[in-house]
């Protein structure tokens, strides 16, 4: 067990199923991470905070390459993603980003289901074309993924006619489908509105006792408290801060960290 | 000056005049299939990743796009039999020519609906590791395709009127036929106004056909 009471960082244990070594990223001038160095270990929880501007949804959406790294290495397994190009930037074969999203699943803030399938076949559509699952096989496990969230009675459904959180929760049987080794959580709940967003994470927190690796990015300062194993803080692209959820968000270090737990405290009754 | 209506040559001829109006459709039903075909190949050049397929794409649609049809027709007609010896027949000619100039305006039709699709279900497919063919295909033709309808109806009908440069080229369509009738009967203005009424009413009735279909697909959509 990783001692939480003395490391700031927790050690590693297990050899890193993630690992991001001097990760830049710039759109245009604007230079939005400046080098982040993160190693993830199996089945670790980390919840990413910061203001917006401070490049968590960045960081997370160059794991999975959603954005193309201008800088620095993406490992998964201890195996490099791409090469590094001309000017540091990093060049994939789409066949190798092909097989990295399939093992690194992802969540969205818009949902983002597909409005022409049903949410079952929402669900059974990355297994069928992208892994060539038989229909058949595909429907049972989609089947299983819906009733995981919930959502049985909705599979002959059209997405527009679910409310936000039920949606929301379709797209993580969706990530959940293909069977990824990581998930990574794009700010899952912020365009819920606020009596949706407890069914949503009930269904995470549900996941997070099965051992998955996860990674999310939010600012539910209570829910990251009782999700996360690590709790990293954001600030102008650096990681400004991190330890586990008591340090942080309890008892954080730094001032910049404390203004902007200050800020949410605000609003706890 | 009082000008003396006589419709009876119309009426005498008029199976000429239906005659063209059948090589009419014919010309137009293999040229907007084959220019869909042309269209969606040339839009997803554009669209492709690599520049090697977009840029020839981009360059065929433009220079299409922005040069008279009427050249075209020649083009394959007159240009093609001395450049390489092939020579086409009238049709063949006409519907190369129609099918590649409306195939340029059809595959920018394409690529509007294509770029209309909403970024997020662009990243959600490519987040399940959809391959560039399998995100198009899958995701996003499907739902680009039900905002194309109204703009490609309107191409086909453009195209459609444009087959009467056909006559050009001396290939029996309606206005052929009409240019024929006119000069052996000394009746154009009415053997014109004739066939301004024959294309309408194939337009029209068609127009109203595909809104029908439209409001059936918008209504599935709305389930």
């Amino acid at each position: 067990m990783v001692d939480v009471t003395s490391a700031s960082v927790p050690p590693v244990l297990a050899p890193p199923v993630l690992a991001v070594e001097g990760l830049h990223k710039s759109f245009g001038s604007n230079e939005v991470l400046k080098g982040i160095d993160l190693k993830v270990a199996a089945g670790e929880r980390i919840a990413i905070l910061g203001s917006s501007g401070s490049g968590k949804s960045t960081l997370l959406r160059c794991i999975n390459f959603m954005e193309t790294p201008s800088a620095g290495r993406i490992a998964l397994d201890g195996t490099s993603i791409g090469v590094e190009g001309r000017g540091g930037a990093i060049t994939a074969r789409s066949g190798e980003l092909r097989r990295l999203r399939t093992r690194v699943g992802m969540i969205f803030q818009q949902f983002n289901l597909f409005p022409h399938m049903t949410v079952l076949e929402n669900v059974m559509e990355g297994p069928v074309t992208v892994k060539g699952m038989n229909r058949k096989e595909a429907r049972a496990t989609a089947q299983d993924y819906l009733k995981r969230v919930g959502l049985s009675d909705k599979a002959e459904q059209y997405p527009q006619r679910l409310s936000g959180g039920q949606q929301q929760r379709v797209a993580i049987a969706r990530a959940l489908a293909m069977e990824p080794e990581i998930l990574l959580f794009d700010e899952p709940t912020s365009s819920l509105d606020p009596e949706l967003v407890g069914e949503v994470l009930d269904v995470i927190l549900g996941l997070s006792k099965e051992g998955r690796t996860m990674l999310l990015v939010t600012h539910e300062l209570g829910f990251a408290y009782h999700f996360a194993t690590r709790v990293l803080f954001l600030h102008e692209g650096r990681i400004h801060e991190q330890g586990t959820p008591d340090e942080v968000l309890k008892n954080p270090r730094e001032e910049r960290t404390q203004a902007f737990l200050r800020r949410f405290s605000a609003f706890h009754f | 000056m009082q000008y003396v209506w006589d419709f009876r040559p119309v009426w005498l001829n008029f199976g000429v005049l239906l005659e063209g109006l059948v090589n009419t459709l014919k010309l137009s039903g293999f040229s907007i299939g084959l220019g869909l075909a042309i269209g969606l190949v040339l839009a997803m050049g554009r669209l492709a990743p690599s520049r090697i397929v977009s840029i020839p794409a981009t360059a065929i649609i433009e220079f299409y796009r922005n040069t008279p049809p009427l050249v075209h027709f020649f083009w394959y007609f007159y240009g093609l039999p001395i450049l390489t010896g092939i020579s086409l027949t009238p049709f063949a000619a006409a519907a190369a020519a129609l099918s590649v100039q409306s195939g340029a305006f059809f595959a920018e039709v394409f690529r509007g609906g294509i770029i209309s699709v909403d970024r997020g279900q662009w990243e959600a497919g490519r987040a399940i590791g959809m391959s560039h063919v399998q995100l198009m295909r899958r995701i996003i033709l499907p739902q680009a395709f039900r905002r194309m309808i109204p703009p490609l109806m309107e191409r086909s009908f453009e195209l459609v009127k444009t087959t009467s440069l056909a006559a050009t080229l001396t290939y029996g369509e309606l206005v052929y036929k009409a240019m024929v009738l006119a000069t052996q009967t000394y009746r154009p203005m009415e053997i014109y106004s004739t066939v301004a009424v024959m294309f309408f009413t194939v337009l029209f009735v068609a127009s109203l056909g595909m809104r029908a279909v439209e409001h059936r697909l918008a209504r599935r959509a709305a389930r």
